[in-house]
């Protein structure tokens, strides 16, 4: 039990003292990323070896959060970012186990395993090397490819908990003085300053107040929530903690989506470590102020992200969102005042009160602080989990750190703030991300997806994906967003199909403005910005598709023809044998053919032909 | 009391009163299908969306849940009320175009058509989810509920078969505000929700009045003996 900060600190000793006693500390990634690209297999088997060494007392191999290069994974690293080795087991396991031992013995660099820089021939030893890592600025995710997320020992080594501690010898107003001046906005969507809901979640008459941890992350290609719960769960639960004792409340609620089984899984370890540690439950500190967190795992819902939909799904009904009118913070879970933030905007709370909010403030730009992590995905050369200061450019983001486009093909636009969001055209690149200049843009920072599109991709078929995830996703409570949003799916749908009419832009254009107007919720209210903001860039593209029956990009089936130019074709028997459907014929050195009626359009043939024989039209 | 103009009116209200309560009272005609007086609002159908301005600001709300401000400005047809409305009715028209109620108010409204591929699987249900909540807070049984989502979501009976707890006392089809839910008596049998019920006789008269099931659940609700139920309204 941890009563007192000498307690505190004695802990964090003994782990240190713990791990420092190991000649070699090995981290294995193991988010759900790596998990998948076999990193459970790498952390069993380089434990099977070691002990048939005789190392395990001088090497620990540790299980972390993820790491952020999931385009990489299993990502493993050696010490303090001394090495990073990328797609480990991924050719063949047992020799990168043998290469592993190498390094393990003697600290031998195996260059195989080294991430390849742009030019294919420089290797990077360090992660501090990788442009990808070098441009972040990791404040939430520091810890995440550090440490074990199971082990409460380890958070507390790192400092963990000791904000809780500083925040109880403070008075509450001053913690959400602070909170404000930092500048702190919600991470989840909206950008709401978090001192100033805090403030009125304090202020409101009621008792209990809740406060609650939005975990219910549904953007297609989001993953900064999951990564951090799953990662540095302690995290989480300390700005919780910070939270109720500021606004009041004893009573805290993590919010997670059942998809997410293993932040499900490390949370809970979280909460019951910390709850025995006294780190939650009564008298926290003998600070005479008790917390206790429950877990509320969600059904999967996209509109339960939806802070009234998730306050109703938690009170065991239908997760409908209400109007707010009146607020969450007067009126929320069984209406009580209740403060609801997102997963990141609790994990900063812990570093604006051990480093001051004047650390906080001076990071990002005037109007948006702090750092914000990015899930950067689509056709961009490293995806995974980047955090960087606000304001940085998207430029930055998608060609410093993401390496550029995969192919090296032209960049067409990025999607921001998932299917509330929208699509930033490549004249926009040099604009600072932050809550309003994206919101300037027609698009928003979301909770921080980013999908990067390329020449292949056609933007009204994005529009039609945003809206067939939104059809489905919709509550189905109001009529705008039920009806509405499906007709708006329709109208693009026969677009793509070749059945567009002259008159449907329009159309669309009046229909998105009634469903932004009369929704109930902001699903709705948002729900036609990714065909508003593909109209207003891309209006073009929306012409040839209605009035010459043509995709430009080659995606939308219905418009689109794959051929094969006599001119160009070398016979090289490339394309033939990746054909899904084996519709291309030909002979070697020969000119190849595809035969129309088996084509199903895939566009493969063209993405692998290095002589640009195969055209669309 | 809070004072506000609505269309330029001068209007008085209530603390916590919604903006529809004082429209209606001071006559204005604002639309609405899923609000009922013994049963609140819950801003489901978006028809009674009004234009609320405070200073510079404005924006369009449901004066169904709306509570009234002092100094407020509310237009209840303003373009951006009128455009929201007017979609919502084609939408409504094209989801049950054999709606009777439907047809009727969007015609009122100048919506005579609608653009969109008319459903003919919806019925005539708007989900306004008033049969749900007079099943539940005015009966007292929670028979109904909705399942599923977006233009998927319906009003059904727990896993859509007949449920151990109606009483086929109708109070649904009653409230329904398009006529959607299906019931009909015949030869002493009433349908319902895809269950059967037994229709009381009453001892003087003879006929068919009311669900066996209807009269236990207010006999033991009410304490009142069952012999007295079984007598009709009319002979009592």
């Amino acid at each position: 039990m941890i009563a007192s900060i000498e307690q505190l600190d004695g802990m964090a000793a003994e782990y240190k003292q713990k791990t420092g006693a190991y000649s070699k500390i090995v981290k294995i990634c193991c988010g759900t990323g790596c998990i998948s690209s076999g990193a459970l297999r790498v952390y069993e088997k380089l434990n099977e070896a070691i002990a048939a060494e005789r190392l395990t007392d001088k090497v620990l191999v540790k299980k972390t959060g993820c790491h952020g290069l999931c385009e990489r994974g299993p990502i493993i690293v050696f010490g303090d970012d001394e090495i990073l080795y990328q797609t480990v087991g991924k050719r063949n396991l047992d020799d990168d186990i043998r290469l592993l031992l190498k390094t393990v013995k003697d600290g031998t660099v195996v260059e195989n395993l080294l991430y390849k820089g742009e030019d294919k021939t420089k290797r990077h030893v360090s992660p501090r090397d990788i442009p990808f890592y070098a441009g972040q600025t990791r404040v939430v995710l520091a810890l995440n490819g550090v440490l074990d997320p199971e082990d409460i020992g380890e958070y507390i080594s790192f400092g963990g908990y000791r904000a809780v501690h500083k925040a109880l010898q403070m008075d509450p107003v001053q913690i959400i003085e602070w909170i404000q001046k930092s500048g702190l906005r919600g991470r989840g969507g909206g950008g709401f300053l978090t001192g100033t809901k805090w403030r009125s979640c304090r202020d409101a008459s009621g008792e209990p107040r809740y406060v609650i941890a939005n975990g219910d992350e549904g953007d297609p290609g989001a993953f900064m929530d999951r990564s951090l719960m799953e990662g540095n769960p302690h995290a989480v639960i300390e700005g919780m903690i910070i939270g109720g004792y500021a606004i009041g409340s004893n009573h805290g609620f993590i919010y997670v989506r059942d998809e997410y089984p293993l932040a499900v899984h490390r949370l809970s370890i979280a909460i019951e470590k910390a709850k025995e540690q006294g780190l939650l439950g009564a008298n926290i500190f003998n600070s005479g102020f008790g917390f206790d967190i429950k877990i509320y795992r969600g059904g999967g819902a996209f509109v339960c992200g939806e802070s009234t939909a998730l306050m109703s799904s938690i009170e065991g009904k239908t997760g409908e969102p209400r109007a707010k009118y009146i607020h969450t913070v007067e009126k929320g879970l069984w209406d009580k005042p209740s403060n609801l933030n997102n997963v990141e905007t609790w994990a900063c709370v812990p570093h604006i009160i051990n480093r001051g909010w004047e650390w906080f403030d001076s990071i990002g730009t005037p109007q948006s602080k702090g750092t914000k992590v990015f899930s950067l995905v689509g056709k961009v050369k490293n995806t995974g989990l980047v955090e960087v200061p606000m304001g940085i450019t998207l430029n930055e983001i998608i060609f410093k750190l993401g390496g550029g486009i995969q192919g090296d093909k032209r960049f067409k636009a990025v999607q921001t703030g998932g299917p509330s969001g929208g699509c930033i055209p490549g004249e926009y690149l040099d604009m600072p991300v932050d809550f309003d200049s994206l919101t300037k843009l027609g698009s928003m920072m979301g909770s921080g997806g980013m999908i990067v599109m390329d020449e292949r991709d056609c933007m009204v078929d994005v529009a039609r994906y945003f809206l067939k995830f939104l059809v489905d996703e919709s509550c189905g409570k109001c009529t705008p967003c039920r009806e509405g949003v499906r007709r708006m799916f329709e109208i693009v749908d026969n677009i793509c199909k070749g059945n567009g009419l002259k008159g449907d832009v329009e159309h669309l254009e009046e229909l998105a403005r009634a469903i932004q107007l009369g929704s109930l919720c902001a699903l709705g209210q948002s729900a036609p910005n990714p065909v508003l903001s593909t109209i207003k860039y891309f209006r073009d593209e929306y012409n040839i598709h209605i009035e010459q029956k043509r995709c430009p990009a080659g995606v939308c089936k219905a418009l689109t023809t794959f051929t094969i130019d006599p001119e160009k074709c070398t016979g090289c028997m490339r394309c033939a044998p990746e054909c899904p459907v084996a519709c291309i014929s030909g002979e070697k050195k020969k000119v190849h053919t595809i035969d129309r009626s088996k084509c199903i359009k895939c566009g493969t043939c063209y993405d692998v032909c290095r002589f640009g024989a195969v055209k669309y039209e | 009391m809070v004072e506000f103009t609505i269309n330029g009116k001068k209007v008085e209200a209530e603390k916590d009163e919604a903006i529809l309560d004082v429209a209606m009272r001071e006559g204005f005609d604002i639309p609405t299908l899923c609000y009922h007086d013994t049963l609140g609002s819950d801003g489901r159908c978006r028809l009674c969306v009004v234009e609320v301005r405070k200073g510079n600001r404005k924006r369009i709300v449901t004066s169904c849940l709306y509570p009234v401000e002092n100094g407020i400005e509310v237009l209840t047809e303003s373009p951006d009320v009128l455009l929201v409305r007017k979609t919502v009715l084609e939408l409504l028209l094209a989801r049950c175009p054999d709606s009777e109620v439907i047809r009727y108010i969007a015609k009122e409204h100048g919506v005579s058509n609608t653009r969109y591929a008319k459903d003919n699987d919806k019925g005539k249900c708007i989900l306004c989810n008033l049969c749900v909540k007079t099943c539940e807070f005015n009966v007292g049984v929670t028979a109904l509920g909705m399942s599923g989502k977006g233009p998927a979501k319906k009003v059904t009976t727990p896993y859509g078969e007949p449920s151990r707890v109606c009483i086929g006392c109708g109070a649904c089809v009653a409230i329904c505000p398009t006529g959607h839910i299906y019931m009909e008596d015949r030869d002493g049998v009433r349908m319902i929700w895809n269950k059967r019920f037994e229709l009381a006789r009453c001892p003087k008269c003879n006929r068919y009045h009311a669900p066996v099931e209807q009269l236990e659940f207010i006999a033991g609700k009410s304490g009142t003996p069952i012999e007295e139920l079984l007598i009709c309204p009319d002979c009592k």
